[in-house]
């Protein structure tokens, strides 16, 4: 009997062992059959995205050596804050020496501040970080009254569906990510420009009122995505995301 | 006897006692040592470093705490660790449980917390609250997913819920309820949007080869297609092929001669531009797109792709669909462009010209069997194509697919899961969308090409049709406007048919949003305008690049629109002969031109001098006194969405003089007047 329950106890440790030693293994899997020196973006960085959901480009990073050409076979890994994933979170450089992934941010709004590691020949990693923006549901209300009212002036770029009108106005408006000028005016002044419009705060009457087009909850709204996609961040404490 | 089993009474009695008291202790040392106490302690240590230390902890209160709504069956303990929640001085910290929720435009306390977020709410302990391991018919909607818990009351587009709005664009776009029926809780069904087209006389129209190589590969044909593609061998694709032309019946004038095309070249060379700028004149991009070089899908998804048109048509039948699609499809959504036999010939060339050689290279038919047809018949029947396309010999089997009004809430006892597959809906729904075929080879479901963005926005409808969804008071659901079947009548109402106008334009409630609503179009234009415009469509705004195309209509089509439009398009709230097109003083004139200027800027939006203003927002108003009516004007500038809702113009909170004023200035800007100031 007892030899019997020790051999059990004997097999069982072994299965465990064995459960938890698979656990450990894909990640070991991608061996790189190349190194580099840098690590540069090729787009995907900068992204506005909504909370919990993936971006809608995948984000692209390609391997260097030192002579700035690309490096194929090279691994690089991708990691971030609580609540992002990406697929594929590790990787080898294709044959242009890029690597693509797709990002899901975090279900908090705010700046996701990624990273992307690769290791050189000398076993040191080079960083690479990259800044992604998620939408809450309030900063999603605000970007779609942007899209619908603001953007046409203050959004300097123009796309087919979309020409900007930025170019054909006297006084040029400050677009929303121009964090220098928006994040030293405070709330209250924000409100009192997009609710009377310009001439509340002694500028351009080309800015008209939109407090009685717009509720105070779409003015939050608004107010709150200004705030988030605004470059330098506004609040730099807090609404950064940042690896932990 | 006893003294063996227990050893000295007195020892035996005091171990008895000791273990019923160390039995006693367990349930206090459990509920003090319990989860909850940990994170309520934890969140007094975080408060106590915070600046509004003395109000949070005022708002903080101990114990179990629990939203109860016997109504709505919802009973949360969420925010016995969720303590802060409420508190907006919160919204910097990063650690869980203690962060501040987002702003949403309900209360916890109207609507709880697992109504939105799922899980366990009487649960009070992390993972039976959370995970799917312990908490596994309701385990936490992930984050990605969460909109789709406003959809289970608000059945309207929300602007803030793009996700579910996509996903519940898709479900009709992509023919999704075709086969499987929607039924939402206010007892109305989602409807398909796509319009498949009818196969009974898909012989005069295509060929065989054409529709075999469709079949093997719709996105091959058209990266935008939006049919699947159904995994068909060659075999099967060949005999389904012959069973649909097999089955076609031709419809007398759906096709047209075609001069042979070298006779056509030595008459005349046509311009080679000519049909370019043929087809751009007609806005054909606006509903049909075509990929470019590059390989980006540009233009309109109203109509199908025209990229490789040349391979799928035959010359013939694109003629006749040219020179009138409704004989061929009187439900089409094309309009009836009235084209004359010159451009009819220049665009079906130029659209012929649109082929890729390589696309039916490789594809060689036999001519059919009677076996072959005969078995296409089974596998059309098999596969339910009659669900979404009308086929002769072939009746639509109602219910194909399983209903899926209930799906967010399937038991997950009955799901067969794949291995390795978290056990949970959402899971299981995403990856149904993305290879249903991995189920089982033998499932019908064909494979559809959705980028991971649009595979998360049908997940996120679909888990938006809840049990719950349908248990709740119905005066919590936010049901859509009802469908409108406005259908104006008489000879204008076959014209506009005719002429698909409500393809863009909305009218009464029916109609696209590609142009503008017209429900008020009488009291807001001129009568001599709308007929000019009717003949040969100007420019009004710009920067559009889609744009009212021309519909090359006789002089008695136009009266007839016209007189159609200016007596029934009237809104009622104001009388449209109560203010005078002309003759207002010059000092009010002066007043409103001021005011257009300064005061209000109209000029970052509209353009009235062409040579110094440049705003390209609004319409252009060089010519707006012989378009508008003043009285539209005027009830337009006191409130811009009481006159056509949702138009991006603010409203300015006008006083009735400006108002007055600005009108004065604006009926001023006459056409005539501009031509006799050039004079």
């Amino acid at each position: 009997m007892k030899r019997h329950l020790r051999t059990l106890f004997v097999v069982s440790l072994i299965l465990v062992s064995a459960g938890c030693a698979r656990k450990h293994g894909p990640a070991s899997a991608l061996k790189p059959t190349a190194f580099g020196a840098a690590l540069v973006e090729s787009s995907g960085g900068k992204q506005i995205g909504a909370t919990g959901m993936v971006l809608a480009q995948p984000l692209v990073v390609q391997v260097n050596d030192e002579q700035g050409t690309a490096v194929t076979g090279a691994l690089v890994e991708f990691s971030g804050p609580a609540g992002v994933s990406f697929d594929p979170p590790t990787g080898l450089t294709d044959s242009s020496g890029q690597l693509s992934t797709n990002v899901a941010v975090g279900g908090m709004a705010g700046r996701y501040q990624l990273t992307a590691h690769t290791p050189t020949k000398a076993q040191k990693s080079v960083v690479l970080k990259i800044e992604e923006i998620a939408l809450g549901y309030q900063q999603q209300v605000g970007y779609r009254l942007d899209d619908k009212y603001c953007a046409r002036c203050h959004n300097p770029e123009s796309t087919p569906e979309r020409v900007s009108n930025y170019d054909n106005l006297e006084v040029k408006p400050h677009p929303f990510t121009e964090g220098d000028t928006l994040n030293k005016m405070s709330d209250a002044e924000l409100t009192a420009i997009i609710s009377h419009g310009g001439p509340a705060l002694n500028k351009s009457a080309l800015m008209p009122p939109y407090g009685y087009t717009l509720s105070k909850t779409e003015i939050d709204a608004l107010m709150s995505y200004i705030r988030l996609i605004s470059d330098p961040p506004y609040h730099v404490s807090g609404t950064v995301y940042a690896e932990k | 006897m006893w003294q063996t089993l227990f050893g000295h009474p007195v020892r035996a009695f005091g171990v008895v006692s000791l273990l019923l008291l160390i039995s006693l202790a367990i349930a206090p040392a459990k509920n003090h040592f319990s989860e909850w106490r940990h994170y309520q302690k934890q969140y007094l240590a975080l408060v106590r470093t915070r600046e509004d230390a003395v109000t949070l902890r005022r708002h903080f209160h101990a114990g179990f705490q629990q939203i109860w709504l016997p109504g709505l069956g919802v009973v949360d303990r969420c925010t016995t660790c969720h303590v802060g929640l409420k508190e907006p001085s919160l919204a910097d910290v990063s650690t869980q449980p203690f962060r501040r929720h987002p702003v949403i435009p309900h209360t916890f306390d109207q609507f709880g917390c697992v109504m939105c977020h799922r899980g366990q709410g009487p649960a009070t302990t992390v993972e039976e609250a959370h995970r799917s391991t312990l908490a596994w018919e309701q385990p936490l909607l992930p984050a990605r997913y969460v909109q789709s818990s406003c959809g289970q009351c608000h059945l309207a587009t929300l602007i803030g819920t793009p996700q579910l709005n996509l996903g519940r664009n898709l479900l009709g776009r992509y023919g999704c309820v075709h086969c499987h029926t929607i039924k939402l809780p206010d007892g109305s069904a989602i409807k398909p949007t796509d319009d498949p087209p009818s196969l009974e006389h898909i012989a005069d129209k295509s060929t065989r080869e054409w529709i075999y190589a469709w079949l093997k590969d719709p996105q091959a044909y058209a990266v935008s297609a939006t049919m699947p593609n159904f995994k068909l061998s060659d075999p099967d694709a060949r005999d389904i092929s012959a069973f649909l032309i097999a089955g076609s019946t031709p419809i007398p004038g759906d096709t047209a001669p075609v001069t042979p095309a070298g006779k056509d070249k030595d008459q005349k060379a046509p311009d080679p531009t000519a049909a370019a700028s043929l087809y751009g004149e007609s806005f054909c991009a606006s509903c049909h797109a075509v990929q470019d070089a590059a390989g980006n899908v540009v233009g309109g998804d109203v109509g199908p792709e025209l990229t490789r048109i040349g391979n799928k048509v035959n010359p013939e039948w694109l003629r006749a669909w040219l020179r009138n699609p409704r004989v061929y499809d009187p439900q089409t959504a094309m309009p009836h462009y009235r084209f004359n036999d010159q451009q009819v010939s220049l665009l079906t060339g130029f659209l012929g010209n649109k082929a890729d050689a390589d696309l039916l290279a490789n594809v060689h038919l036999d001519a059919p069997t009677p076996e072959q047809i005969a078995h296409g018949k089974l596998l059309v029947t098999e596969y339910g194509c009659a669900s979404c396309h009308e086929i002769s010999g072939i009746k639509k089997s109602e219910n194909f697919a399983p209903e899926l009004t209930r799906i967010g809430s399937k038991p997950i006892t009955q799901i067969i899961f794949l291995p390795g597959m978290p056990h949970t809906v959402p899971d299981y729904i995403s990856a149904k969308i993305r290879q249903p075929r991995s189920f089982g080879s033998a499932l019908k479901m064909p494979q559809y090409s959705f980028a991971p963005a649009q595979i998360d926005a049908l997940t996120t409808a679909l888990l938006s049709l809840t049990d719950r969804a349908h248990d709740l008071p119905l005066a919590l659901t936010v049901p859509a406007p009802p469908p409108s079947n406005y259908q104006p009548a008489g000879k204008a109402g076959q014209l506009m048919a005719d002429m698909a106008c409500f393809t863009c334009h909305a009218i009464n409630g029916r109609g696209g949003d590609m142009a503008p609503d017209l429900t008020w179009e009488g009291s807001s234009v001129q009568r001599q305008w709308l007929q000019a415009f009717l003949k040969n469509p100007g420019t009004l705004r710009p920067a559009l690049i889609r744009r009212m195309p021309r519909f090359n209509l006789s002089d008695s089509e136009i009266t007839e629109l016209t007189d159609y439009m200016m007596t029934v398009y009237q809104t009622p709230a104001f009388d449209r002969d109560s203010m005078p097109a002309s003759g207002y003083p010059p000092a009010q004139v002066e007043q409103g031109k001021q005011l257009f200027y300064s005061k209000y800027a109209c000029q970052s939006c509209h353009i009235i001098d062409t040579k110094s203003d440049k705003g390209y927002i609004g319409p252009t108003l060089t010519q707006v006194g012989s378009r508008l009516n003043a009285a539209w004007i005027y009830h337009w500038l006191k409130d811009p969405q009481a006159m056509r809702p949702g138009t991006s113009e603010p409203n300015r909170n006008m006083n009735d003089e400006d108002a007055r004023a600005l009108t004065a200035f604006l009926m001023t800007l006459k056409s005539s007047s501009k031509l006799e100031a050039k004079k």
